[in-house]
């Protein structure tokens, strides 16, 4: 284990205010930024794309901002990185996919456009599994990203490469999308804060969709407070996409501060038998540290979060088979030529995709077939109404649950891609948020006996993040030093 | 051929007049293009007729990351043809219909499937019938895809082109219940329907442009069976006509297989326009299982009271009622007789409705004109151009029907001044003078009879003798002789006198 602490480029907020305040240019920032990716990223390859000449414009533009005496916004001058499912316009945005290698979208997602407008300056496209199919990167069409704690181990997934340029202070702050846990599961394993919002706070307008019913962008970034930045940043109702919450972007910094005193925090119970030692120490440890500050602590069974992964892996699948339908070598993306449309449409998907894709794109056209519809789709729904309604009543009586994030620190390339079922079960402790639509955050809480990062994850009834976060800032206060990124490997 | 008509009406008159023992049961569904500005799910124009691929987007283009979005004015024109086909509307969600085309953008369809916005309602037809409508749901169109080379068809084709200015154009699909007994009835609905989607501002109603498109839902059954036979589904039916042959066509061809001892295969079949057959389309064309689920990035439809007051408040008087009033209207006294083109008023009533124009007969009427004539020139001259004369002058059509009733005009001159004033408007007194149909003088006409009784002095015995057909010739005479301008029940009068002095 070589990882050193590293202070990276600072926090979100300390570049923005000094970018603001003039007393720092952007373009100093970029250029620590990508220097740092220079360093970094032939170990690591936390990006598809960097985008440097683009981003060196944009610092220019905020400095000229600056000093023209207007306001760059809340994010001025901050260097981000964005997963490569982001659609930004005129940039390659791949899903790390060969079927859309060298796609650019015409247009910037919501999220993305929010993130220009507040100043912040985009450094590159993060890697990821394909189509975020998957929890440790491995599935990219590109080549893996490295765990800057231990570079033999993956980064999780599917957000690795965000989680990673995070972990290793290239960016202070990046996004991530989260269907089962691809943000917080990455988040856990490179010991960084990783934030899935309430379904609908953050438009999926530009979200290239994996499932669409669970699929949420949310932040990444050293601290719970630059997390919850970047959110209060994205959030808010956008007309383009009818699943948005119609109301303001929560209010989350404001009381970060607050404490626990007086709350009442649930630890799920269920999740703790199938998680490796360190992973349920960690849920303890949390538990008694916000009991230390003054939150009612108790142990609480919720048996439904059990019917989260095999609900998941039917409704995922399902939505994910008519999403990726459209890359049929017709309008863009890769194109394989045959003598008729059939053909040309069964090469291009056959070459295109890699196997996770097609594996989900199976499972999906099967669970939603003439016949098997009520077994396996309509039987998944009805799982999930269940989870929903087990967690309503938990709420009845905790403001918060704790949990583990994942069942296991950051594990060895190519342990387990080898079984489909072993690599599904990274979501375990994730899922049931996605399914719920709740929001959910994860904490660097403590170190594994080889070094590892360990993240607990604080769960919130709908649009109950102010809270969660909160909590999430009491229990990064209480975390012993070093559990935490940034780092250099 | 068909012998068409009422429902429940057993067996078909085939062309030998003999008495085949099956009855023809159809059931339609008709694709309608609403007339909104903008597509279903985004911005783009809702426009026909433009250069390929200049109105798309992401959205309707179904680029990564794109969203759709309910067009709330394509939910209100859904709404008006489901009150103006008694339906009930209720809550509904829009599910994906999956299946790989090259004209769909994002290989599936956004479409309604087990909870429609429209249910359970009726279509009345002229001449009294009544067909169910099961559902009348949302859905988008798809893009358009022309195969180059190879018969116009997909597998033949060299290569294809696709635009997709059609991809995302709001559709309601009209399902009719299987309670259409004929071809001849086939139409008469979707004349109806036609008349009732142009009555609610919903449709263009130009099936020539693809507003419109219907396919049909064939199957026979001995008569009297309460059992529905196996049915095939006719597509490319591109007008009435089509509609009717095919419909003709399908019964002809299913009768034959079950009088052979065949059975009727369930399947799609392709109209053929020019060869007048239908065709079974390829089993790997329609072997499609759709795996319908519900729209994750849609939100479930729940019209609120301000979307059903304002789609109530839309929808018109439909043409059923409007005929009923403008029959009415005629039936009054008029002194006007029958035109001769063989039409009889009922079939002026349809046309005049279904052409929008009953207000232009009602107004006329108003302003003092002759009901009958009122009528007649409306569904037979003023017809020729909608449009135009959707918007005549109320008070100068009643003027210059006037002047043809007290004969100041003859049915002639005024069928020409009525055809200017439909195409540059002005006063229709003015028009006849600008015309030269100034009034015949009385003494000069009256010369003018006198030359031609002398001229044609066998033709005057007949007359006088009770031959009523050659008092046409003798009116003939006179118009010649006068060029149109003389006004025929002033000669005729003028015959009448001297043949009883």
């Amino acid at each position: 284990m070589t990882a050193k602490q590293s202070r990276g480029l600072g926090s979100v907020s300390e570049i923005a205010a000094s970018v603001r305040s003039g007393e720092v240019s952007a373009r100093s920032v970029l250029d620590k930024a990508l220097q740092r990716v220079g360093e970094l990223e032939g170990d690591l390859h936390c990006f598809n794309e960097v985008t440097t000449e683009k981003a060196t414009a944009d610092a220019d533009a905020v400095d000229r901002m600056v000093a023209s005496g207007a306001d760059p916004g809340p994010l001025a001058g901050v260097p981000i990185a964005l997963k490569d499912n982001l659609c930004t316009e005129g940039i390659p945005t791949t899903c790390s996919s060969r079927i859309l290698a060298g796609w650019r979208p015409p247009y910037d997602a919501t999220a993305v456009a929010r993130l220009r407008i507040a100043g912040a300056v985009l450094v590159g496209k993060t890697n990821l599994d394909e189509f975020a199919m998957g929890s440790s990167t491995e599935n990219s069409a590109f080549g893996p990203t490295r765990n800057p704690w231990d570079p033999t181990c993956v980064p999780g997934g599917s957000s690795g490469g965000s989680a990673a340029a995070v972990a290793s202070g290239m960016v202070p702050l990046a996004f991530g999308t989260d269907t089962g846990g691809s943000i917080r599961q990455p988040a856990s394993l490179c010991g960084v804060v990783g934030v899935k919002p309430t379904y609908g706070v953050v438009s999926r307008y530009g979200l290239i969709a994996f499932a669409s019913s669970l699929d949420q962008i949310g932040p990444f970034a050293a601290t719970v407070a630059d997390a919850a930045l970047g959110l209060e940043v994205v959030a808010g109702h956008d007309p383009m996409d009818s699943t948005s919450l119609d109301r303001p972007a929560p209010s989350i910094l404001a009381s970060l501060g607050d404490g626990v005193s007086g709350l009442r925090v649930g630890i799920v119970e269920d999740f703790l038998s199938d998680v490796s030692p360190e992973c349920s120490a960690a849920v303890a440890a949390a538990g008694e540290a916000l009991a230390a500050g003054g939150a009612k602590v108790e142990h609480v069974a919720i048996p439904e979060v059990l019917l989260g992964l095999p609900a998941y892996y039917v409704i995922a699948p399902a939505e994910a088979s008519s999403n990726l339908s459209r890359y049929d070598g017709v309008r863009y993306g890769l194109r394989v030529d045959g003598p008729d449309v059939e053909t040309m449409n069964a090469r291009t998907r056959g070459e295109g995709f890699g196997a996770e894709v097609k594996r989900r794109i199976m499972i999906g056209t099967y669970a939603l077939s003439a016949g098997y519809y009520d077994a396996y789709y309509g039987q998944a729904q009805k799982a999930r109404t269940l989870l929903i309604r087990a967690f309503e009543t938990a709420y009845r009586t905790f403001d918060v649950l704790l949990t583990p994030t994942t069942p296991s620190v950051a594990f060895p390339f190519g342990s387990k891609v080898d079984d489909p079922i072993e690599m599904y079960l990274c979501d375990l402790c994730s899922i049931p948020s996605n399914l719920a639509g709740h929001p959910a955050v994860t904490v660097p809480f403590a170190l594994s006996p080889e070094g590892l990062p360990v993240g607990v994850q604080v769960l919130a009834p709908a649009l109950g993040e102010a809270l969660m976060m909160r909590v999430a800032a009491s229990l990064e206060q209480a975390a012993p030093p070093g559990a935490r990124g940034p780092v250099t490997p | 051929m068909s012998a068409g008509g009422t429902p429940g009406a057993g067996g078909t008159l085939s062309d030998e007049g003999t008495v085949t023992a099956y009855e023809t049961v159809v059931g339609l569904e008709v694709h309608c293009e609403l007339a909104t500005t903008t597509k279903l799910f985004c911005g783009c124009r809702n426009a026909f007729g433009q250069e390929p691929n200049t109105n798309v987007c992401p959205v309707c283009l179904g680029l990564p990351g794109s969203l759709p979005v309910v067009n709330r004015r394509a939910v209100e024109l859904a709404l008006r043809i489901g009150t103006a086909l008694n339906c009930r509307a209720q809550r509904s969600i829009f599910h994906r219909k999956n299946y790989f085309y090259p004209d769909m953008p994002k290989d599936y369809q956004i479409s309604q499937y087990d909870e429609p916005i429209n249910i359970d309602g009726w279509l009345e037809l002229p001449d009294g019938s009544r067909v169910g409508i099961e559902r009348a749901h949302m859905e988008e169109d798809t893009g358009k895809t022309t195969h180059v080379g190879g018969g116009g068809r997909i597998h033949e084709a060299g290569h294809s082109l696709v635009d997709y200015n059609r991809a995302g154009v709001p559709l309601v699909e009209i399902v009719s219940r299987p309670d259409i007994r004929s071809a001849s009835q086939a139409r008469a609905y979707v004349t109806e329907l036609r008349s009732i989607l142009v009555a609610t501002g919903a449709s263009d109603g130009r099936m020539e442009e693809g507003s419109l498109r219907v396919d049909a839902n064939v199957s026979i059954r001995p008569a009297g069976s309460l059992e529905y036979g196996t049915r095939c589904e006719v597509k490319n039916l591109n007008s009435l006509r089509s509609l009717q042959r095919a419909i003709d066509y399908e019964v002809a061809r299913q009768t034959a297989l079950l009088e052979t001892g065949e059975r009727v295969a369930q399947e799609t079949r392709h109209w053929n326009e020019a060869g007048g057959t239908t065709h079974a389309l390829r089993s790997k064309e329609e072997a499609n299982d759709y795996r319908y689920f519900p729209e994750p990035d849609l939100v479930p439809l729940v019209p609120d009271a301000e979307l059903l007051a304002a789609a109530a408040a839309g929808v018109g008087s439909m043409p059923a009622e409007r005929r009923r009033l403008l029959e009415q209207l005629v039936s009054g006294d008029s002194k006007a007789p029958i035109p001769a083109r063989g039409d009889s008023s009922t079939d002026q009533v349809v046309t005049v409705v279904d052409l929008g124009l009953d207000e232009l007969v009602a107004g006329a009427v108003a302003a003092g004109a002759d009901p009958r004539l009122a009528l007649a020139r409306t569904a037979n001259e003023a017809a020729a151009s909608p449009e135009a004369a959707r918007s005549l002058d109320r008070l100068a059509f009643a003027a210059l029907l006037k002047m043809e009733s007290s004969g100041q005009l003859s049915a002639t001159q005024s069928k020409e001044v009525l055809a200017e004033l439909i195409a540059r408007g002005g006063d229709p007194a003015q028009i006849a003078a600008r015309l030269g149909y100034e009034q015949m003088d009385a003494v000069a006409l009256e010369a003018i009879v006198d030359d031609v009784i002398a001229a044609n002095p066998e033709e005057w015995e007949r007359f006088r003798d009770g031959d009523e057909k050659v008092a046409q010739f003798l009116l003939g005479q006179v118009m010649r002789a006068t060029k149109g301008k003389a006004n025929g029940k002033t000669v005729a009068a003028l015959f009448a006198a001297r043949r009883d002095a």
